[in-house]
């Protein structure tokens, strides 16, 4: 693979120094300069972390249980995160325990990603008067931090970077939002029952694009974190962190840590290969016509999906004839998302669903030079009917021409 | 000046492209020229179909009448193209009436003649009939298309 | 100095907010379609290349994807052609002299006429297709002497249903364009063609591997005449067809508009037919 290095600072993505490496004919990745110098940090500099972020003017997002799912909202306190909290996840399936240990972050993907604050539901773009004077929104003066952010996850912030900010048109609303955050991720220690981010070479390690990266540990030497930075705003913050050396039993850990990961999910794998041909080559596959006996078209799945973009635009106009235009999240399993001239171009759930998977395991790939997938799984556990992707990828695979 | 005689422009009609020499010749004894003024008719719906015209120049309109309503040409025919089938079918009467829209000149070949010839001889009957189903397909399928109302008003379509 | 035909973008950081236009004068068609001049409020009139289109609704009522009508040499007022298909389109259908109107754009890939310089041009309008295609003619005709034969061919429904028919003769009455009429259906006393519009292909006198088809209509009806096109011998990639997608932003952002891979929005809308075979014929794709 030829490659080509390419110095990238005009663009917001991601805060840090970073570099793009790219592979020409493949895509490219973001490669952000490793500092040495990983620390170890308890739970009480956990906290501290916490209010450093807030210092610096930060709105803290972490994972909280809230009505029986760990889910991602403002805190302050270490004491709101998941501890002890254990997730079950299956296809169609989510239950949250509270037997673990005293680890903060041992679950898997949480029921939304971060999706939600950097592109939310519901985006202004512009007021209009009724004598025709446009006022375009401005960015919200929001700054986020994010705390635990996965190595799906942030793939999937990656991928989003790609559609959002790389193209002809930028999304202003999500670059001023990309421009502020600051991302502590985290090592995957406790994969769930539906990920597969092996599969997709994003993880169970975060390995770039990120302000601070950490792993939990908990053992005889006691609750710590080993911390890294990855950019010079996460090394600022490291600094006023209290912190000790990290040791050779640290880092043996750390990566057993991982290594444990790759072992849980070493069942669940998803063969990529030729997967884009195999995906252009079968519309017509009688799969399709099971899947959609199966599927609902009820949107779950584009709504937890880190990486769909999809939007629909929307008119509100008050009393006084001035109108409010926004974005708002939509679903290509709609019936309105292909409206044209009365009727929908993917006029049934099989048309909807073969454009869902096609466009996140192939189209993808000609029109930002990566998968759409991260491999997180939340389509597969968030979906009613219990659909895997896995398994309808897999059985395109077989023989299967017109039913 | 030389005349051309009907075998000659027979021959040189796209229609006919391609027939064998030998069968065009006998075609010939069924074909008279005939000549149409603008709005002249050709043929009525409805009366004895005995006639198969091969146009030369000018254009013929196929027009249906409905009762109420005003008459509509839903197909025309050019120099080069041919008009009319039903000399083939039983009860062998025209559908449609047929009109002359400007200055038009057809060779006219006799209904009963060609039925004549092609039952005599089955190869006459399947050169003659294999390009009057090529014009019958296009036709059909031009129809078909014209169904679907492209231009028009598009319809909710329910889920 | 660029060509005064060749495409244009909106500024980037400009791109989702609309530009205020004021309607300057308005033609009724059909008894579905109109015409619509419009002037910029504010700023520069709005410079685009024949085939690019542009997001524009009555304020509160929506905003479509509209191709531009008008004549890509004279920008000053920009011309629209609409037809009333659905809330915002029926709007802008009823717009008067005095509105104001949302206009963002102009976006997409165009005709490109210039790929048919030296050969012959054929255009293949069906219907309302024939307002994307009016400023393709009007290039071609503003430098006539760079291309070979050219030959319009126009579909309809019924006479009634024609757009733009004064300029239809006009053109028709030139020694140096083709132009031929058929109508599917037509009450008694027409005295032109009925039929498809592929039935006219046969006519047009086109030197098919010289040739660059550019068509626009019903879906259906440009598959027929490029399969059609491409039976004459006119090489796929030089038959051009103007797609339609339900389109939310115009610029790529919202997902809507996909093809498979495709964004009609920047990648078309406007593609050759060596690339939308495989993807028209699939069905519901």
């Amino acid at each position: 693979m030829r490659t080509q290095l390419r110095e990238t600072d005009t663009s917001p993505n991601f805060t840090s120094r970073g570099f793009r490496l790219c592979f020409v004919g493949y895509g490219c990745v973001r490669v952000v300069a490793m500092h040495d110098g990983s620390v170890a940090i308890d739970v009480a500099g956990l906290q501290r972390l916490l209010d450093v972020l807030v210092e610096r003017g930060h709105t803290v997002i972490g994972p909280t249980v809230r009505d029986g799912a760990v889910i991602h909202a403002p805190i302050s306190s270490v004491a709101e995160l998941p501890s002890g909290a254990r997730d079950t996840q299956a296809p169609g399936h989510y239950r949250l325990t509270q037997d673990g240990d005293a680890r903060l972050f041992a679950f898997a993907a949480a029921a939304q990603s971060w999706k939600p604050f950097l592109m939310p539901s519901r985006q202004p773009l512009h007021s209009v008067t009724s004598d025709g004077t446009v006022t375009a929104a401005e960015p919200a003066p929001i700054s986020y931090a994010f705390l635990g952010v996965r190595s799906c996850d942030l793939a999937a912030i990656g991928v989003h970077d790609r559609v959002l900010l790389d193209r002809q048109v930028v999304d202003q609303h999500y670059a001023a939002r990309r421009r502020t955050a600051f991302i502590v991720a985290i090592t995957c220690s406790h994969p769930g029952g539906t990920c597969f981010c092996t599969s997709m070479g994003t993880g169970p390690s975060p390995t770039q694009g990120y302000d601070l990266a950490m792993t939990e540990l908990l053992d005889d030497a006691g609750h710590r974190f080993v911390f890294t930075a990855g950019s010079p705003d996460g090394e600022e913050v490291l600094a006023q962190l209290p912190s000790r050396e990290v040791t050779t039993a640290d880092t043996a850990a750390a990566a057993e840590v991982v290594a444990g990961s790759v072992a849980v999910m070493a069942p669940r794998v998803l063969n990529t290969d030729g997967i884009r041909n195999l995906l252009y080559d079968n519309p017509d596959h009688s799969r399709w016509d099971d899947v959609a006996s199966r599927c609902l078209s009820c949107t779950n799945c584009t709504l937890v999906c880190p990486t769909c973009f999809c939007v629909t635009v929307d008119d509100s106009t008050d009393l006084l004839g001035t109108t409010e235009r926004s974005t708002v999240w939509d679903s290509c399993f709609t019936a309105g998302h292909s409206y044209l001239h009365g009727g929908a171009v993917h006029d049934g759930t099989r048309e909807r669903y073969r454009q869902w998977l096609t466009h996140k395991f192939a189209s993808w790939i000609d029109q930002f030079g990566t998968s759409g997938c991260t491999g997180c799984g939340r389509c597969v556990t968030w979906c009613p009917a219990g659909i895997d992707v896995l398994e309808e990828l897999q059985a395109l695979r077989e023989p299967g021409g017109e039913p | 000046m030389s005349v051309r005689g009907i075998g000659q422009l027979l021959a040189e009609h796209p229609f006919f492209a391609g027939l064998d020499d030998d069968v065009l010749a006998l075609l010939v004894g069924c074909a008279t020229n005939a000549h149409y003024s603008a709005g002249d008719a050709l043929f009525r719906g409805g009366t004895p179909a005995d006639q198969f015209f091969v146009i030369r120049s000018g254009r013929v309109a196929i027009e249906l009448v409905a009762p109420g309503r005003h008459p509509l040409v839903v197909e025309t025919a050019d120099a080069g193209e041919v008009v009319g089938w039903s000399w083939l079918v039983a009860p062998y009467q025209w559908f449609g009436d047929g009109k002359a829209v400007e200055e038009t000149s057809v060779i006219a070949l006799d209904g009963a003649c060609l039925r004549g010839k092609c039952e005599a001889d089955p190869n006459v009957g399947f050169q003659l009939l294999t390009r009057v189903t090529h014009v019958m397909y296009d036709r059909l399928q031009a129809t078909r298309v014209r169904l679907l109302d492209l231009y028009g008003t598009p319809r909710a379509v329910s889920d | 100095m660029p060509s005064a035909t060749e495409a244009r973008t909106a500024p980037a950081d400009d791109a989702l907010t609309p530009r205020p236009f004021v309607v300057r004068a308005k033609r009724r068609d059909t008894e579905d379609t109109a015409t619509l001049w419009l002037e910029p409020r504010y700023d520069d009139p709005l410079t685009f290349g024949p085939g690019q289109f542009t997001m524009i609704g009555v304020p509160g009522r929506g905003e479509v994807p509209i191709s531009i009508s008008g004549d890509p040499r004279k920008p000053e007022l920009l011309q629209h052609t609409v037809r009333s298909v659905g809330d915002a389109s029926r709007a802008l259908t009823r717009a008067e002299p005095g509105d104001v109107l949302l206009v963002r754009g102009p976006y997409g890939v165009g005709w490109e006429v210039e790929r048919a310089v030296g050969g012959d041009v054929l255009i293949v309008a069906g219907g309302i297709g024939l307002a994307p295609l009016r400023p393709a003619v009007l290039e071609v005709l503003a430098e006539r002497d760079r291309y070979a034969r050219a030959v319009l061919l126009v579909g309809c429904r019924t006479p009634d249903q024609l757009l733009f028919v004064d300029e239809l003769r006009e053109w028709r009455a030139r020694l140096d364009l083709d132009v031929l009429v058929t109508v599917d259906a037509a009450p008694s006393g027409w005295r032109g063609r009925v039929g498809l519009v592929t039935g006219l292909l046969a006519v047009a006198g086109i030197d098919p591997a010289g040739t660059h088809a550019f068509v626009c209509g019903p879906e259906v009806m440009m598959r027929l005449v490029a399969d059609a096109v491409l039976r004459l011998g006119v090489p796929a990639p030089k038959a051009r067809l103007s797609m339609e997608r339900n389109m939310k932003c115009g610029v790529g952002l919202c997902g809507h508009c996909q093809l498979r891979e495709h964004f009609v929005c920047t990648d078309g809308p406007v593609f050759g037919y060596d690339v939308l075979a495989p993807l028209i014929a699939t069905r519901g794709l």
